[in-house]
């Protein structure tokens, strides 16, 4: 039985992107209508009910983030679209942004429709400036075709959407971080509380989701909460899409259900096809380079928000880096931390001098000079950073360095005595092994 | 949702003890109630918070991660932790981390003794730092009079930013780059006399290390005491002798007039005379700059000319209300005009001999007596300004036992001042000094009560108006230069009603100066500005018209108010540098 | 080269985005990208100050701040190398050195004609087309020392005909 399950996967490639005519003939808008004929408080109702996990990667229940801002009597409220989909190995986003805008575009005017919001904002990277151009298209359209901006279906509803374009900032998929960005400012996080509920975008009431969040919308007010829900876990509904890469053979974005396990998401015929070349699992990392790292004892793992979160496993954003044999752990966590050194904001202790000084001690294990003392040091080092970083990114810098010292610790060892099991490093010294 | 009511009781245990405070209270605030020091670094009470240094995380019963107890606020039912095992070593490796990329050139540093990092590491017992050291050596930038920037001591706690745009709005340094480039800086990395910077210094004064400073003119002094040919005259601001003290282990706000001019006197001037004679000297002409603009139609409101940071900024960033300004110097620079003029003349020494010093609370101070339109006297009118600070290292130097010293009187004939002058050195003294004055000159009446408190204060922008003999003036008075702004914009708009504007550029004035002791909180500021009226109430002498020596510098020398002489030596012109 | 930047072509940007200060990012990209230098000088950025009335020092931050944005020269097309892990960890090519080799120059630096700057990104979000490099908004992926060879090519020719 094959493992994919389409749900918002399943216009890509066969409808014209930008075309409300075709999105419309392949059923498209069919949530919106429906949902001006329901009660805000209802649509609400069935995004708890299909309990849809944010699909950006903190996985926080949609259903309550939408029920804090109803509550919240302030206007005007704002809908962003977070579309910095800057994770590494993620490129999922990019995929509905391209082959099927329309469905996100119904998404937030669902939302916008359920908070009163006439205002929305999509932040798109600005990597993907050439996908703005598509998802522009789509939104003149659909405003043409009386599904965006003014009246939309002929009621007294308008809801306009702009695209703000982002300019080479991992940290900007940090929502209050995305906001300030979407402000024209520096894309450095706030200080929360207070919460993006209360105090968003300009000051305003704020709803924050990711792209793949708002796609699944339409989909969950057709068919029900409780019927999407059915499509995953009890615990996660409905489907993810996962953005297979690195050694797998089938490197690409397959939409797969909750609940089905690692093994069947790397290896399955359909989806990942095992490791490229005949190669060797030797560990996978998941949700990005903020995510941990999963080994081969573990592909029997559901893939359910809980059920991975309770093995020290995550969804995240759905990346799924595939690595085989050749890669060394040290190495690969090297080029994990440099990624953060990159993109760390600079502004909090933890986060700019821990991943810079983290990198010095990974460097001191490549090249046979660490000690014992170094994985004490580098403990409490990434647990400062964790537990005492400003945000999300200097907390989740170590999470991948974390499932390494946990779990393989003697590749860290092994180092100790100069040994490489991947034959990676002390290769170019002199006189080395 | 988290909401914090002000008024409402919150119940909460810190380290098992219980305490209550109002909703809306920090932790640090919390725990400072019931003897528990959190440290903070990146933290200042005047500046917004920031939460970036990271040094105060304490735990919080139920929470994943650990909290920042200066800006977290108090929630009913917290069990708060603050000296774990897991707390202690966060702020330790925390601590490690910043001091791998400082210096730690403290024995040379010029807040050695007196720096925020040095206390935490002495207070955390720093022996020894794990990580691979990262600072770098960069280019100490000081190619202005006033402000030194040793970026490679900086920790990028961003209180200078907070002071420069948050407090004073000028924006001439901003946070930029990222990662380990992360850093603060001006715009394209040009010096400060290429920005929009005005000297004031707020942000040397919330500097926690010695990354800002200010240029350091005490070799210069010390070069002219000891030279002979030189006949070397300081004079004292006033709101140095209430912050003085500080230095040496006083309380904020203790009155040392004495004790410095007879350090001063130690340490070699040959006459010690007091800013105080020429702050009367600005009311006698200000204030009757400002008669002559209300009934000869000049334009309004005035404002005032004292602060060199304020005139910055106006020539800055509001070029086109220079109109506004009084032409009267500033006090510093009246003094120095007259001290190589009148004094020399009566004295009988030459001007070329004469070498000026001026001890200041200011940092623009010092690029205010290189401006080259003060030169009145020939020469440049003042040659060195040094900060309180710089004279508090003087006094250490010469092995002067401050606190112990007699108390001494200020030499004549620059000696004698009301203590209308002495409030110069408080926001609102200046206008409160002019209506002790202008009300009396014009009313032909005797004040009876020659105390303004309207005007009085720390912050916003006060404003009052009083009846001159039927003529309705209306003043407004503010510090810092965000509020500056705010009044520049009404006048701007034609929405200004007011005749005359007093401004300093820095908070509560020059007692809150940039050159003033560090560690300034506005508790501290407000310790300063009650010694300044402190002086005031104790003087028989309040007024600056009633000065005898005021009177007899007119018979002697100057004539009248707004005459030729005035003209020539007391007032000036300023230059818009729209940057 | 291209033409030289006006003050008014400038204003002219600015106004397309109706001065909006939430645009600025967009402003800024678009003045780099007419710059003919890949970059943002001060002189420009005084003039996005004036029009937004933003401080030079926010707009500073923020030219530095992002990736994308340069406030030093770069050459005309900027190679964009992908050096995140599903790119960084593909075998058996080495798309540094190629590209290293193929303009002469390294890591981060400009050829002597200003067509090209080589520099990482963080993923360009190609990870199935690994390993990858961005030209300005095109993406190439699967890159093979044969597929540089003709990109640079392609770039070079476009440049001729364009003198």
């Amino acid at each position: 039985m094959s493992k994919i399950k389409q749900v918002l996967s399943v216009n890509f490639g066969k409808i014209q992107p930008d075309s409300v005519e075709e999105y419309v003939k392949a059923g498209g808008y069919e949530a919106l209508k429906k949902a001006f004929s329901m009660e805000p408080v209802a649509i609400i109702n069935e995004v708890k009910a299909a309990k849809l996990l944010g699909r950006g990667g903190a996985a926080y229940p949609a259903g309550s983030k939408w029920e804090q801002l109803y509550e919240i009597q302030e206007f005007p409220k704002y809908i962003v679209c977070n579309a910095d989909e800057g994770e590494p190995g993620t490129f999922k986003d990019k995929m509905l942004l391209e082959k099927d805008p329309l469905r996100v575009i119904e998404g937030m005017t669902i939302a916008g429709k359920v908070f009163n919001s006439h205002e929305g904002y999509i932040y798109i990277r600005g990597e993907y400036r050439k996908i703005q151009k598509v998802f522009q298209s789509a939104l003149d359209n659909a405003e043409k075709a009386g599904y965006l901006g003014n009246n939309i279906l002929g009621t007294d509803f308008s809801f306009k959407i702009h695209i703000m374009t982002g300019a080479g900032a991992y940290v900007c998929g940090e929502n209050s971080a995305l906001l300030n960005s979407t402000e024209g400012k520096v894309g450095r996080p706030r200080i929360k509380p207070p919460h993006l509920a209360e105090v968003g975008l300009f000051l305003m009431p704020t709803l924050v989701n990711n792209v793949e969040s708002f796609a699944n919308v339409p989909t969950i007010v057709l068919v029900g909460g409780d019927e999407y829900l059915s499509y995953g876990t009890p615990d996660s509904g409905g489907t993810k899409l996962v953005c297979l890469s690195g050694h797998a053979a089938n490197r690409g974005v397959y939409e797969v259900p909750f609940g089905v396990t690692l093994r069947d998401i790397i290896f399955d015929e359909e989806i990942g096809g095992g490791v490229a070349n005949g190669g060797k699992l030797k560990f996978y990392h998941l949700g990005g380079q903020s995510g941990p790292i999963g080994f081969p004892e573990q592909l029997d793992t559901a893939y359910c928000c809980k059920v991975m979160r309770n093995n020290g496993l995550s969804v995240g954003s759905g990346a799924v880096v595939v690595l085989d044999e050749s890669v060394c752990i040290i190495d690969y966590l090297k080029s994990v931390t440099e990624f953060f050194i990159h993109e760390s904001c600079g502004k909090c202790v933890p986060c700019r001098e821990g991943n810079t000084q983290l990198q010095f001690i990974l460097d001191k294990f490549s090249k046979g000079t660490a000690t014992e003392a170094d994985f004490a040091l580098m403990k409490k080092l990434s647990t400062t950073m964790a537990k005492a970083s400003f945000c999300g990114l200097g907390q989740a810098a170590t999470t991948a360095l974390d499932s390494c010292l946990k779990y393989r610790k003697a590749e860290f060892e092994a180092h100790l005595n100069k040994q490489c099991p991947a034959g990676v490093c002390f290769t170019n010294e002199e006189g080395g092994e | 949702m988290h909401h914090v009511d002000p008024n409402v009781d919150v119940n909460l245990k810190i380290n098992n003890i219980p305490v209550t405070v109002k909703g809306g209270t920090t932790i640090v605030e919390a725990a400072s109630k019931v003897g528990i020091k959190i440290p903070t670094l990146c933290h200042h009470p005047d500046l917004p918070v920031r939460a970036t240094c990271r040094i105060c995380v304490v735990e919080v019963k139920g929470q994943k991660r650990f909290k920042t107890a200066c800006n977290t606020m108090v929630e009913e039912g917290n069990e708060i932790y603050t000296n774990t095992k897991a707390v202690r070593e966060a702020r330790k490796t925390i601590l490690e981390l910043i001091l791998a990329d400082h210096p730690m050139d403290c024995l040379k540093c010029i807040r050695n003794t007196n720096c925020e990092l040095q206390d935490l590491a002495n207070e955390y017992n720093i022996k020894e730092i794990p990580f691979t050291p990262t600072a770098e050596v960069l280019p100490i930038e000081a190619n202005n009079p006033s402000i030194v920037r040793d970026m490679s001591k900086c920790i990028k706690c961003g209180r200078c930013v907070e002071a420069c745009q948050a407090v004073q709005d000028v924006y001439a340094i901003n946070t930029a780059n990222r990662s380990h480039e992360f850093t603060i800086t001006t715009a394209y990395g040009k010096d400060l006399s290429e920005s929009t910077c005005t000297y004031c210094g707020q942000c040397i004064a919330v500097c926690p290390v010695g990354a800002l400073y200010e240029k350091d003119d005490t070799g210069r002094v010390w070069e002219a005491l000891d030279n002979k040919e030189l006949h070397v005259v300081v004079q004292t601001a006033p709101a140095i002798r209430v912050a003085l003290g500080e230095a040496f282990g006083m309380d904020p706000g203790s009155v040392t007039t004495g004790k410095m001019v007879a350090a001063l006197r130690r340490l070699g001037f040959d006459k010690v005379f007091d800013t105080n004679f020429t702050a009367d000297l600005t009311i006698i002409e200000e204030g009757n700059e400002l008669l002559q603009r209300i009934t000869e139609g000049g334009t309004l409101p005035m404002m005032t000319s004292c602060s060199p940071g304020w005139i910055n900024y106006i020539e800055k960033f509001y070029p086109e209300l220079l109109p506004n300004v009084s032409s009267c110097k500033s006090p510093q620079q009246m003094f120095g005009a007259l001290a190589k003029t009148f004094y020399a003349e009566k004295s009988g020494i030459s001007a070329a001999n004469i070498f000026s010093v001026s001890i200041m609370p200011c940092t623009a101070k010092k690029y205010e007596c290189t401006r080259p339109e003060m030169n009145s006297s020939g020469y440049q009118d003042v040659d060195v300004v040094l900060t309180t600070r710089e004279l508090a290292r003087m006094i250490e130097e010469a092995g002067i036992n401050f606190n112990n010293l007699a108390e001494e009187e200020y030499d004549a004939p620059f000696g004698l001042s009301s203590g209308a002058a002495v409030i110069f050195g408080a926001s609102g003294g200046v206008m409160e000094a002019a209506l002790r004055t202008v009300y009396e000159v014009v009313t032909g009446e005797v004040l009876q009560d020659v105390e303004f408190t309207a005007v009085r204060g720390y912050t916003g922008i006060r404003e009052a108006e009083v009846d001159l003999a039927g003529t309705k003036v209306r003043i407004a008075v503010t510090s810092s230069l965000k509020n500056a702004k705010t009044l520049m914009e009404q006048i701007k708009k034609g929405e200004s009603n007011y005749h005359f504007i007093e401004i300093m550029a820095c908070p509560g004035g020059c007692i809150g100066g940039g050159g003033q002791p560090f560690r300034a909180t506005a508790a501290i500021k407000a310790n300063r500005a009650a010694g300044v009226y402190e002086i005031d109430s104790s003087q028989e002498l309040r007024q600056s018209h009633k000065n005898p020596s005021i009177t007899e510098i007119y018979e002697q020398f100057l004539e009248k108010p707004l005459g030729h002489k005035s003209h020539e030596l007391l007032h000036t012109h300023y230059t818009p540098r729209k940057i | 080269m291209c033409k030289q930047l006006t003050e008014k072509d400038v204003c002219e940007i600015i106004a397309s985005h109706q001065a909006s200060k939430e645009k600025l990012l967009s402003i800024l990209l678009d003045i780099q990208d007419a710059s003919g230098q890949n970059c943002i000088v001060e002189e420009w950025a005084r003039v996005v100050s004036a029009e937004l009335d933003l401080p030079l020092t926010k707009i500073y931050d923020v030219i530095t701040f992002y990736e994308m944005l340069s406030e030093k020269p770069r050459g005309k097309n900027i190679i964009e190398i992908c050096k995140s892990t599903p790119c960084h960890f593909i075998k058996g090519v080495n798309i540094v050195n190629i590209f290293e080799e193929e303009l002469c120059i390294k890591m981060g630096e400009t050829t002597p004609d200003n067509l090209f700057t080589l520099q990482y990104t963080s993923c360009v979000g190609a990870c199935d087309i690994a390993p990858v490099a961005k030209i300005g908004d095109e993406v190439y992926g699967n890159l093979s020392k044969d597929k540089i060879v003709d990109i640079i090519k392609s770039y070079r020719e476009a440049a001729i005909c364009q003198k």
